[in-house]
């Protein structure tokens, strides 16, 4: 049986994507926010997973211009990183688990979500950078990866309710997978920031370190929380958050929370960083 | 009537924010069109070539193409823009994505790059036009 073993939380700014690839991780702004990730990066090599499903957003590099899934599957074979403008990131290719990811899109159907299936994307800095920051430069991602991509772009986006749905309707897809798979979710994104207009580069470090507090045993209170309080607290793109609570969902009731990380900023965006793993 | 949580009018209530919607979306469609046009290497190079040129291959209105000449990020999303589009642009001009945002705010990029070390912009008086909180 397939089970979910841990989760992560990440954001995935570009910028630190751009710093691990030109060798400026010791720069002095940037050394803060490495440091931050050298416990992840010690701990996944004991805990490196058959499969991660990485739940990220498109910043229109695949979609969002002619097709605006609200929540899609990566069903291709492999993902090759995007084109964002300045070049691919030299980064492995991504390979998929074309049977997890099967089961998972056929369950969650069946389940009442109305999924798209991407069979040929490439994925940008939402899902490279996370793999980046945590496997470091190897030659090959060391697991498969199941791409699940949210509309956090175009208004309205999935409730954080119905994101939080979507994780629990994952966990018993994998669950429910017939082969012995060790799994994690990946959530991605966030956490304050914002990109555009005289409001940009609002950081609200009170809403983040809630969201981080709470996460853990207190979920419930963060599924209640709307779009627009979303929007006029952690700023236009601060609500990339909804896809932490996939993650959180999909881990079950009982988390321990192994490592945290806060810190402002990595380029316009406050960084946060959490590691859980469900009990034995 | 279904109970809504909010009117959606409030989305318009957030002080330097415009909501990106189906309806902006496709104010933007054909601006969005040549942003990621910007994916590919030898259009990346057509475009620096002759940027007027380049833009009249798209359906774009004559106020956007204006605006991406000014490289006026404000104004494209004024126009219909998202940043995340945008972004494909100050990509190609090989700014920092600090670079392109900090343009929208009336700061230099040293004065919004010296705001975000010191623990970026506080949402205090900036959730609310109406309750100016």
């Amino acid at each position: 049986m397939a089970r979910i073993t841990a989760g992560i939380g990440t954001s995935h700014v570009p910028a630190i994507g751009a710093a691990i690839d030109l060798g400026r991780t010791q720069d002095p702004d940037w050394k803060p926010i490495f440091d931050g990730y050298e416990w992840v990066k010690d701990w996944i090599k004991d805990n490196t997973p058959d499969v991660i499903i990485l739940c990220y957003n498109d910043h229109a590099s695949a979609m969002m211009l002619d097709i605006v899934p609200t929540f899609a599957l990566g069903f291709a074979e492999e993902f090759e990183p995007a084109d964002e403008g300045w070049g691919k990131r030299q980064v492995p290719t991504v390979y998929n688990h074309i049977e997890l990811a099967g089961h998972i899109a056929e369950q969650l159907v069946i389940d009442e979500f109305d999924l798209t299936i991407m069979n040929d994307i490439d994925v940008d800095h939402g899902c490279t950078v996370p793999l980046s920051l945590v496997f470091g430069q190897p030659e090959e991602w060391p697991c498969k990866v199941i791409p699940l991509i949210v509309n956090v772009t175009q208004f309205p986006t999935p409730s954080a309710n119905r994101c939080w749905q979507l994780g629990e309707a994952i966990r018993d897809a994998v669950r429910s997978f017939p082969q012995d798979l060790d799994v994690q979710i990946w959530g991605t994104g966030g956490m304050s920031h914002q990109l555009q207009g005289p409001r940009a580069g609002l950081i609200n470090p009170e809403f983040d370190n809630a969201f981080l507090d709470r996460l853990g045993n207190e979920p419930d209170d963060l599924r209640t929380i709307t779009r627009l309080e979303f929007l006029r607290e952690s700023g236009s793109e601060g609500i990339e958050l909804i896809m932490w609570l996939i993650m959180r969902a999909a881990m079950g009731y009982n988390v321990e929370e192994l490592y945290r990380f806060y810190r402002v900023p990595a380029s316009n965006t406050a960084v946060g960083h959490i590691v859980y793993k469900t009990p034995e | 009537m279904r109970t809504r949580l909010y009117p959606l009018e409030d989305l318009e209530d957030i002080p330097g924010t415009k909501v990106f919607t189906a309806k902006r979306s496709r104010q933007a469609y054909h601006l969005h069109k040549f942003c990621m046009s910007l994916m590919k290497a030898e259009n990346r190079e057509a475009f620096k070539k002759d940027e007027r040129a380049y833009l009249d291959r798209f359906r774009m209105t004559e106020d956007q193409k204006q605006a991406v000449l000014d490289r006026d990020f404000n104004q494209l999303i004024e126009l219909g823009g998202n940043i995340y589009f945008l972004v494909k642009l100050s990509n190609t001009d090989g700014w920092s994505t600090q670079r392109a945002v900090s343009s929208m705010t009336g700061m230099t990029p040293d004065q919004y790059a010296a705001m975000m070390r010191e623990g970026g912009r506080s949402p205090t008086g900036q959730r609310s036009k109406r309750d100016r909180n």
